[in-house]
């Protein structure tokens, strides 16, 4: 279904220049490497499947002084990685802010009771106090952990996410954790994630799988009967019920979802990928350090799959299919063509509403690519995208997705982004939070790509139709037709009217 | 399928259907490895004995759930209140992505701060390069008229020196020697954001007041509003009132224009606030006032020190505590409160003798900020209420004094316990075990609305969950009417569920209250 369009190319070239001339000099160079046009397939070099070359800075420092919209390795980490594992507690080692703004933001969704053997919409903080950076914090995070253990005996384990100070003034968690475990006889993980490391949110997200592999893999005697179709789910963290929307389409098709990383998981779950067949990656940035390791040290193969919108679940599907042999493959053309009718009904309402609109897009790790092919599912076109915390393999993958002409932007400052939706002005946006009401406030509809904007699920055949109602909603909604008032005339043209003639 | 292309069943109804409900089932029973039902449901129900408060309350060292944030927090909110002022937060970038995020997602307002981005590098060589670059970049790039500079626990604990670093930048040229730099040292791991307002207010005011004379004392009233979520109705009602009394004040911190900005195709980053040349003029002022006095305990000092009188309320909401404020406004100013404003008092009166039955023995627990709690209690008690359980994570003994003298004040409070330093996991316990009829606090409070089925009334910040409320004012008369209205909206939908059940419980479902 892929749509045949190309951007302007020299329009996107022209609003990089004039964003570049307004930085001083020396931020101007450094800006410049992380802002370009995606450059047609026959410069695309020798990757077969890319249909364009985007090349960009990546992963580096941000500038100091500008708004740039990353996080940092605890948001990683805990925010991401850890924090929605449902029956552990994770504490946020440090004072209490981290781990308060950071408290149920990200709509990990997670079955289980909250408080008594599920933990995951909880702040649990050693709210580090002057002293405690003065002697130190790991006599106070052994009585955290003790408490824990005496207030939360049904959790399974414990996670110890470190804040900035940890690092700085040289605690020694592995030996709070080691002790730890020991006299509690559960798991204790410490998590090296300080915010000043690395240079945003995606260092934090290796650290959390080094940590997975160095303190959870191969700790305990495993009672576990592995089956020929057990798979993980790796990288999806339930946003908005996003796992089981996925996970209830790979159990149609005959496999066995094990473990779901990390969104409504246990740490039963992840203990036990080891033992899985494949282990399959959605978010491919933020979880392909475990993928290779399990495959190096347990030789489990994993592949990278694609759940938004029906032209990528179909290709992930087969794709999927073809690793478990002709049985599976069968179940799977069934299940694909089962759901034909109901895709066709969802293009059919929504493609004459929204063929045509231009989307800029601007997220985290993945979904700057991923989500791409869902809104051309329903004839609707990319104008520019990039990455919050992408590195340069992201960027590679992106121009299997992305026309020639796509506005390419790496860890794009608010004032970049700002300018290049004045320039474009797209039909929509879809980034996060905080680009939210500055984008609403210039009158373009907005969608949170984060959070779903408190909808979803986003991922599967469920995920699709509210996708695509929720795009819909944001574009056609009478209220920007009513941003101008009628007694002004100076924008009559940009509004809309409803004046009866 | 449950799914149609008709009708989207989003997450809410979705994973009700069969199809999912036996998914989640399979997936607890064969890969969750869950703990037996029984002894989940006897944890549950141990959570809520006396024997289980005793531990929680207990607690040394383990915090969960507190009702407070860090200082950084409270500066950022600070620095949105004055002109054309971007706030830079010398630290960690994560941070500020934090904060930004954190007052969008209350205000449903852009929220514009930078960071200097330190990372390794920086935490071993100090942040000078990044303030020094970092500055030009945002002075260059944003066209501030004040860069409002704070940091976080990071920058704090390598000890950077602000004042130097940002003297060292004027010197490179990062910005015109005489471009304002306000500064505020808040570490994360002193105090909370109430503390951050302070030291930033403060740092602005020192900013132009500290090598200027003062000249004779004006009749302008200086307020401070302090940290609060709901100042964008409350600042606009305040000033509503002091414009009835024709009294002649400025803001010093007013946040409500830039959090409540119009839509109307252009993108405003900065909107309202006090003016330098106002804030350089409140020098000269007789009086600083400040709404909240845990929130500017450093900043009325240094008020009194250039030689200010100033005094402070406890977030004046409420009755006797909005008497309170005018009365002083009113001496201070030598103005009559006007006839209209006495009405307005009269009014909510009316309001409160007319609903009085329905809020007569009412239980409440309260928590929050120290002063919004002290506040809320009293106006609880002015309606016959009893503030049950007092609750301030980021409060001290010396406020927990100040609330057994309030609550000493009236009969509706002799059964009232204050819980300084607790945080809401403590919370949980007291109201198993001393329940209480309705919840007064912030969003997070829902958890606690759950667990122990107590109806939570959303009245600090942040609030999360709800849209708009902070578009209205707690503060005065107008502020004491949408208390009342917030509280007993709250009571009669409760009775009305309960009271729902057609054929068992409907006798009482009234259409006449």
């Amino acid at each position: 279904m892929s749509l045949k369009y190309d951007n302007d190319s020299d329009f996107h070239a022209k609003l990089i220049a004039d964003v570049l001339s307004q930085y001083p000099g020396k931020a101007a160079k450094r800006r410049s490497k992380h802002l370009s046009v995606a450059t047609s397939e026959k410069d695309a070099g020798e990757d077969p499947n890319a249909i364009s070359e985007c090349e960009v800075k990546s992963n580096i420092k941000s500038v100091p002084g500008v708004m740039t919209i990353r996080g940092c390795a605890y948001a990683g980490s805990k925010g991401v990685v850890w924090g929605p594992i449902k029956d552990m507690v994770h504490i946020s080692h440090g004072p209490v802010g981290c781990g308060q703004y950071s408290w149920s933001q990200r709509r990990n969704y997670y079955v289980g009771l909250t408080g008594i053997d599920t933990f995951v919409t909880m702040q649990f903080t050693s709210d580090f106090q002057e002293k405690d950076i003065v002697f130190g914090g790991d006599k106070k995070l052994e009585k955290v952990i003790d408490e824990i253990a005496e207030l939360f005996p049904l959790s399974n384990g414990i996670s110890l996410q470190s804040e900035c100070p940890i690092g700085l003034i040289g605690d020694d968690i592995e030996a709070v954790a080691r002790k730890k475990a020991k006299e509690h006889t559960t798991t204790v993980v410490p998590v090296r994630c300080e915010g000043f490391r690395g240079v945003s949110q995606s260092l934090g997200h290796h650290i959390a799988n080094d940590a997975i592999r160095d303190w959870v893999f191969d700790k305990k005697d495993l009672k576990f009967e592995p089956g020929p179709y057990d798979v993980n789910v790796i990288g999806d963290y339930n946003i908005g019920g996003d796992a089981w929307a996925s996970r209830i389409l790979l159990e149609e098709i005959g496999l066995r979802v094990v473990g779901n990383w990390s969104g409504d998981a246990t740490l039963a779950e992840v203990e036990r990928a080891p033992r899985a067949t494949l282990n399959l990656i959605h978010c491919y940035r933020s979880m392909n350090y475990i993928s290779r390791h399990m495959e190096e040290k347990y030789a489990i193969p994993w592949m990278e799959y694609n759940f938004f919108g029906p032209f990528q679940i179909e290709a992930s599907l087969r794709n999927i299919a073809k690793h478990f042999g002709p049985e599976i493959e069968d179940r799977t053309e069934k299940v694909i063509a089962k759901y034909r009718p109901f895709v066709s009904a969802v293009v059919d309402k929504y493609w004459p509403r929204l063929s045509g609109k231009r989307v800029m897009l601007y997220i985290g790790g993945l979904r700057p690519r991923h989500v791409i092919t869902a809104y051309e599912d329903l004839g609707m076109e990319i104008v520019g995208t990039g990455y919050e915390f992408g590195h340069g393999d992201d960027y590679q993958r992106t121009g299997h997705y992305v026309k020639e002409g796509t506005l390419i932007y790496d860890d794009v400052t608010s004032y970049e982004l700002e300018k290049f939706i004045e320039g474009i002005r797209p039909d929509l946006v879809g980034s996060g939070i905080k680009e939210k009401y500055p984008v609403q406030k210039m009158g373009i509809p907005f969608r949170q790509m984060h959070s779903w904007d408190y909808s979803g699920p986003y991922h599967g055949y469920d995920g699709f139709s509210i996708f695509a109602r929720d795009m819909d909603m944001a574009i056609n909604n009478p209220v920007w037709g009513l941003y101008d008032a009628p007694w002004k005339n100076d924008r009559a043209s940009a509004g809309g009217s409803s004046m009866r003639t | 399928m449950p799914q149609s292309a008709e009708k989207a069943l989003d997450h809410a109804p979705l994973f009700c259907e069969p199809e999912y409900r036996q998914m989640l089932a399979e997936k607890k029973l064969n890969f969750e490895c869950p703990h037996p039902d029984q002894v989940v449901s006897d944890q549950r129900e141990f959570t809520q004995t006396w024997e289980y408060r005793e531990k929680n309350l207990g607690r040394q060292a383990l915090v969960v759930n507190p009702a407070k944030a860090c200082q950084p927090l409270g500066a950022v909110f600070a620095a949105a209140g004055f002109e054309r002022t971007i706030s830079f937060v010398h630290g960690s970038q994560g941070c500020v992505a934090y904060y930004r995020s954190h007052l969008s997602r209350h205000f449903k307002e852009p929220s514009s701060v930078v960071s200097s981005s330190m990372t390794e590098d920086a935490a071993v060589f100090g942040g000078l390069k990044n303030m020094v670059d970092g500055l030009a970049n945002t002075y260059k790039l944003y066209s501030p008229k004040m860069i409002a500079v704070s940091t976080t626990c990071m920058a704090e604990v390598i000890g950077d020196d602000l004042h130097g670093f940002i003297e060292n930048a004027k010197s490179e040229g990062s910005v015109p020697r005489d471009f304002d730099v306000p500064f505020a040292h808040t570490p994360a791991f002193v105090g909370s954001h109430v503390d951050g307002y302070d030291s930033m207010v403060k740092g602005v005011l020192e900013n132009f007041w500290k090598d200027a004379a003062r000249k004779e004392a004006t009749a302008s009233i200086n307020i401070i509003p302090g940290f609060d979520g709901f100042c964008v109705g409350n600042n606009r009602e305040l000033k509503r009132l002091l414009d009835l009394m024709q009294v002649t004040y400025m803001f010093i911190q007013d946040a409500s224009d830039q959090f409540d900005t119009p839509s109307d195709g252009k993108f405003r980053m900065y909107d309202g606030g006090t003016s330098i040349n106002d804030v350089k003029a409140a020098l000269n002022a007789e009086w600083t006032l400040s709404l909240q006095y845990y929130n500017t305990r450093k900043t009325l000092d240094y008020c009194r020190d250039v030689g200010q009188a100033a005094t402070s309320f406890h977030y004046p909401l409420g009755v006797e505590a909005t008497d309170e404020f005018l009365m002083v406004i009113s001496e201070i100013s030598s103005r009559e409160i006007p006839e209209a404003i006495r009405l307005e008092r009269g009014r909510l009166i009316d309001a409160m003798a007319d609903s009085q039955a329905w809020l007569y023995g009412k239980k409440y627990a309260i928590y929050g900020d120290p002063d919004f709690v002290y506040a809320m209690a009293r106006f609880i008690m002015e309606t016959g209420g009893e503030p049950t359980h007092c609750l301030a994570t980021n409060g001290t003994s010396a406020w927990e004094d100040e609330m057994k003298e309030l609550l000493a004040s009236s009969p509706f409070g002799k059964n009232a316990q204050v819980w300084p330093g607790k945080d809401l996991w403590a919370l949980r316990s007291l109201l198993f075990t001393e329940p209480v009829d309705l919840l007064i606090g912030n969003s997070y409070g829902k958890y606690l609305e759950r667990d122990t089925g107590t109806p939570l009334v959303r009245l600090m910040f942040p609030i999360f969950d709800r849209h708009h409320h902070h578009r209205f004012p707690l503060m005065g008369y107008q502020g004491g009417l949408r208390l009342l209205t917030a509280i007993l909206d709250k009571i009669f939908d409760n009775l009305d569920r309960e009271t729902m059940h057609a054929g068992v419980t409907d006798y009482s479902y009234d259409l006449t209250r």
